[in-house]
């Protein structure tokens, strides 16, 4: 009895922590300005939110074939997320997205040299310094 | 209990990744939003078995994480190098 309020009492905790962690990249997903940042957003939902929840169901689980298969989903997880989101941010800045920031003219003149031929939609160079000095002033 | 509360998240954060993917102003944006959603799901799948007493849906999401990975790969592969694989349009002449 008082051994599975204590398996009860630690898979709620890590399932809770879990959740929190989905949130908080769930809401840096939806909020955060750039691709680049929001990668930090997506990388927190693939590891800590993803990670404490399998820990919950492996402790409310207990030893079984079941713990397995979560352990192994648990593990290609863990090295499979910051693989992908590794080459969406080098995707993404080989084809040109310029970061938000301050001191990024030279990035933007280098891609903007680079990319301004294939891709006329992105910001030229003196667009990308007005917006860079208005946000550094607000 | 608990899990209930972990589905119930889960389907919150999907529709926050489901709003980041209709509005991204990036193709990047939607792949990245796209990839959180195959984990959110991943996750969702798991609890459901959990919560319905039937634990053997992890196969489920585990083919679902390798299915996922390869797909992110695939697309980004598509976008960066204008193929899949085979020569592109361009040079096949």
């Amino acid at each position: 009895m008082d051994g599975q309020l204590l398996v009860t009492m630690f898979s709620g905790f890590f399932i809770a922590c879990g959740v929190v962690a989905l949130l908080i990249g769930s809401l840096g997903l939806l909020r955060l300005p750039d691709v680049y940042c929001r990668i930090h957003a997506v990388g927190m939902i693939d590891t800590a939110g993803a990670s404490f929840i399998i820990l919950g169901m492996i402790i409310h689980e207990g030893f079984t074939l079941v713990t397995v298969k979560l352990v192994l989903i648990g593990v290609f997880m863990f090295f499979t997320s910051p693989i992908a989101t590794h080459a969406v941010a080098q995707v993404a800045y080989k084809s040109g997205v310029v970061p938000v920031g301050r001191n990024l003219t030279w990035a933007a003149a280098t891609k903007n040299a680079k990319t301004s031929a294939a891709k006329p939609k992105r910001a030229t160079k003196p667009a990308g310094k007005t917006n860079t000095k208005s946000r550094g002033a607000s | 209990m608990m899990m209930l509360v972990a589905i119930t998240a889960c389907a919150v954060c999907l529709v926050m990744a489901l709003v980041r993917t209709m509005l991204g102003p990036t193709a990047f944006d939607r792949v990245l939003a796209v990839n959180a959603i195959g984990t959110l799901i991943i996750l969702g799948i798991a609890l459901h078995g959990f919560i319905m007493e039937r634990p053997e849906f992890v196969d489920i999401a585990l083919l679902y994480a390798i299915l996922n990975f390869i797909g992110t790969f695939a697309v980004l592969k598509l976008f960066s190098t204008g193929s899949l694989g085979d020569a592109p349009p361009s040079r096949k002449k």
